[in-house]
């Protein structure tokens, strides 16, 4: 492989796993939140964690350029308080594949919160837990099958995010030509079908391994989960 | 120890209203499935909470309408047993049992994790998760894993309603224990009147929410007019008595209580143990006169002093022997012909295998809570309560 695919194929690696990294708090806390808490408004907020699942994503891309390109609404006040750039970067890369994912991650998490049995939680509880202790000791250990779940499709919705990406950060080499982005482009030049070819191959090779390894995972948190 | 439990709480139709104190030993709340029982030891624990009412635990109040005050229920120090255990499944036994003893304040444990271990003798399990127990074993470890939270008071929610006779017969010996061990105070919730008499110092005795009767075991379990509540076929009087010799040849055992003597088939327990028998009403029969020639060993001469007629064909007869109480059922046809009456003299017959040796209740020594008189004592020369290992070791069947 050249340069330029092993290039795309590492930033795009080092992408999806920041923004499993740097999400997977963030589905954790609106997970528990959605899974636990009525609140007035939660079909809201439900709908607008899932509406980067409905909405193309190059208009997810491009209301990200809005809110955080340079110029944008909080992009702007960053740059100018912090001197923090997303746009055309590759952090602004992971931050596009952290909200593609996001209802991906948020949903199996929730699901298995919600089926921790809460008479396990009321025994902590009468065990002296205070009710954070109960959710990292109890609640967050048996949903631990939905987070690897969450965990994975985070990791591939990340890998072969393209529409909102280069939209928001753009096609550069070596900063935000990701995998998908480098296939495309290879498309497009004369020579480029091989490499195409090649990181297409990477690609399946590294969506495959992610299934086997998760599915692994999430057999292995189920028998301890139920106690085997 | 002293709990105190006023309480009222609407449960869509239901109405929960109860008012009882239960002094230090094992209070039994006892009633039919859907009496609110468990949701008063919810109440308790702090899982549900009350429209109104006061609960404290020796004046230290957990919950109080009044002032406004509901302590979270993981600082009420109340442990709980549960009916289907609860044992954390991704967690070893022993981490299960590590994980309240290390939310419990240092100064306020009263035990260690190797005693706990001992004393329910699950060493073996230790390193094992909670799918590969049985159901006994679940909750020997659920009793530990509360135990080592050194809790103020344990609640036991129907701990054994979930296990067959012999699982149940494993764990009764161990809460026996706890409460000799440790004196701790319990609450022990029940619809199976054999665990309540093999248990209870103490009685609630609930009625759609209400509390019917409480009172020392004996006492409540005498009170002729509750018999509908407690269930026609297993109702009868509990018998604080000690046993006072063994007959290997026959294999009888007989029991001292304050009245007479009672011989049932033999127990393996040593002379001295303080024993409560419980004697269901329809096992005891009536005779005005002493009858000859009859298989029954146990002939007890008495003076009627209550007499309880009910809507069925049957009338309760309580019948003082000595300073006890038994209660005969009998056929208001057969009180009529024999013209049973208050203040009248009478025999009770109850057959020997009629004892339920499944609900003996070893006491614990008489220091600990007075019910046995000096004088059943002092018949016995020698005879000492409360030994040790040996007293588990009842046949159950």
């Amino acid at each position: 492989m050249g340069h330029d695919e092993l290039q795309a194929l590492r930033l795009s690696l080092q992408v999806a796993i920041c923004s499993v990294l740097a999400g997977m708090p963030l589905a954790l806390v609106v997970a528990s939140v959605l899974a636990r808490c009525r609140f007035p408004g939660k079909a809201l907020v439900d709908a607008l964690i899932h509406l980067p699942l409905v909405v193309p994503p190059v208009v997810t891309g491009y209301l990200l350029l809005l809110l955080l390109g340079r110029h944008g609404i909080v992009g702007a006040w960053l740059y100018e308080q912090f001197d923090i750039v997303f746009a055309f970067r590759w952090t602004g890369a992971v931050i596009a594949a952290m909200v593609m994912s996001f209802p991906l991650m948020v949903r199996p998490i929730r699901l298995s919160m919600e089926n921790v049995d809460r008479r396990l939680e009321d025994a902590a509880r009468t065990l002296g837990a205070s009710p954070a202790r109960v959710f990292l000791s109890v609640t967050l250990p048996l949903a631990i099958p939905g987070i690897v779940v969450a965990a994975l499709l985070g990791f591939a919705r990340s890998l072969g995010e393209f529409g909102a990406t280069i939209t928001f950060v753009g096609n550069i080499p070596g900063e935000t030509r990701t995998l998908s982005s480098a296939i495309y482009t290879f498309m497009q030049t004369p020579e480029g079908d091989r490499s195409a070819l090649h990181l297409a191959i990477v690609s399946l090779g590294i969506s495959l391994l992610a299934l086997v390894a998760s599915e692994y995972c999430a057999r292995r948190a189920q028998a301890v989960v139920h106690g085997i | 120890m002293t709990l105190e439990v006023r309480v009222h709480r609407r449960l869509g139709e239901f109405e929960i209203d109860v008012d009882f104190r239960a002094g230090p030993g094992i209070t039994a709340l006892f009633g039919r499935s859907g009496c609110g029982k468990t949701s008063i030891v919810n109440m308790i624990a702090g899982l549900l909470k009350p429209d109104r009412g006061r609960i404290s635990v020796d004046g230290r109040a957990l919950y109080d309408s009044n002032l406004g005050l509901d302590i979270p229920v993981h600082r009420r120090r109340v442990a709980c047993v549960f009916q289907d255990a609860r044992l954390f499944p991704n967690l070893t036994v022993r981490k299960n049992l590590l994980y309240g003893l290390r939310l419990a304040p240092r100064k306020a444990r009263f035990t260690s994790f190797d005693h706990v271990v001992e004393l329910l003798g699950i060493a073996a399990l230790l390193d094992r998760r909670p799918g590969a127990l049985s159901g006994g074993e679940k909750q020997r470890v659920a009793i530990g894993r509360a135990l080592l939270t050194s809790p103020g008071i344990l609640l036991m929610d129907e701990p054994l309603a979930s296990l067959d006779a012999q699982r149940k017969a494993e764990i009764v010996p161990y809460i026996e224990r706890l409460r000799r061990d440790f004196g701790l105070s319990m609450v022990y919730v029940s619809h199976a009147i054999e665990e309540v008499l093999r248990l209870a110092d103490t009685v609630v005795m609930l009625q759609e929410g209400k509390v019917s009767a409480v009172g020392p075991l004996e006492e409540t379990l005498g009170r002729i007019e509750l018999y509908p509540v407690m269930g026609r076929k297993e109702a009868g009087s509990a018998l604080a008595t000690i046993v006072i010799a063994h007959d290997d040849t026959d294999a009888l055992t007989t029991l001292r209580f304050d009245g007479g003597t009672l011989q049932i088939p033999r127990v393996n327990l040593p002379t001295g143990t303080h024993l409560r028998i419980h004697v269901r009403a329809r096992d005891v029969a009536l005779a005005v006169q002493r009858p000859d020639g009859i298989s029954i060993r146990n002939i007890l001469p008495g003076r009627v002093t209550e007499m309880a007629d009910s809507a069925g064909a049957y009338v309760e007869v309580k019948v003082a022997i000595g300073g006890s109480s038994l209660v005969s059922r009998i056929t208001r046809q057969a009180a009529r012909e024999l013209t049973v009456a208050i203040g009248h003299d009478v025999y009770l017959l109850i057959k020997s295998i009629a004892i339920d040796t499944n609900s003996l209740g070893i006491l614990p020594p008489a220091d600990y809570l007075p019910r046995i008189t000096a004088t059943a004592r002092e018949t016995i020369p020698g005879a000492r309560s409360g030994e040790g290992e040996e007293l588990l070791d009842v046949p159950l069947h």
